[in-house]
């Protein structure tokens, strides 16, 4: 899994790439986690997400669980029909902020 | 930890007891406990799902059901330990893709593993209710050698899971 943190004036936008699975999910985790711990809105860009399982479900649901606690904004950004897929079968695509395109997501953020 | 048995055996063995001796075997993957190893495992699935003929929700959905599988072996049966061994049985027959999966770990006790209730949102603990929600069936079997365990799942043709 690769990934890219830029800020943007409405958040701060985790772009993940590749596969988020058993492997690479506690990169994600740790990744979200420390964005969410500096205060800000944090929008994760999927588009480039190939492959995602329950782990990295579990990861995404943690920084959630974490970025309400926090008060802060967390959505999700670009999801692929087949993640998409995998959020709707845990029944979780009601549950996040989930928008076509980073710049939807980033005109509803704060 | 008991050594694996050989490759021949450890499908014959399961083929033979499970009666599916009319059943073709496609590929059979044998692997390390390790969780950066599933990316083969999955590579392997998705290419013999094209192989039976399933469309791409259908691929998508059998690499998801034998990647978790094979998480739980590694999470629950084998502690995370590396140097346990999976083995990945993909066949077909005239009804569906067969996929058996081997672990040489302590026998778990089946009657306990359920999927949770998802009304409410936490981490973890879905593995079971995604194999279920895509997989036309599931379930262990006895594995014929009396130790470690047999998780058999199959997908019919012509049953689109979208």
């Amino acid at each position: 899994m690769k990934h890219d943190v830029r800020e943007e004036a409405a958040a701060t936008v985790v772009a993940l790439q590749g596969d988020i699975d058993l492997s690479t999910s506690p990169q994600a985790r740790s990744l979200l986690l420390d964005q969410i711990k500096k205060g800000k809105a944090v929008l994760v860009d999927m588009g480039g997400v190939s492959y995602i399982d329950s782990s990295g479900v579990a990861s995404l649901v943690e920084a959630l669980q974490g970025a309400r606690k926090n008060k802060i904004d967390f959505r999700l950004a670009g999801v692929s029909p087949a993640a998409m897929r995998v959020l709707s079968l845990a029944r979780l695509d009601q549950v996040f902020a989930i928008h076509d395109s980073v710049e939807d997501a980033l005109a509803n953020a704060g | 930890m008991t050594s694996p048995p050989s490759l021949e055996s450890s499908v014959s063995d399961v083929m033979a007891a499970l009666g599916e001796r009319d059943a073709e075997l496609l590929v059979e993957l044998r692997v390390p406990s390790c969780p950066d190893r599933l990316r083969l495992v999955r590579a392997g699935v998705s290419a013999a799902a094209q192989l039976c003929g399933f469309g791409s929700d259908d691929v998508c959905d059998i690499v998801l059901a034998v990647d978790e599988a094979c998480q739980n072996v590694i999470r629950h049966a084998y502690k995370s330990a590396p140097d346990g061994v999976i083995v990945v049985a993909l066949l077909r027959d005239r009804h569906s893709m067969i996929v058996l999966l081997r672990d040489f770990a302590p026998t778990v006790d089946a009657s306990r593993i359920k999927p949770r209730s998802l009304d409410e949102v936490r981490p973890g603990g879905i593995g079971v209710h995604l194999i279920n929600e895509v997989m036309d069936e599931s379930g262990f079997l006895p594995p014929p050698s009396g130790h470690g365990n047999l998780l058999r799942m199959a997908k019919r043709f012509g049953v689109t899971g979208c």
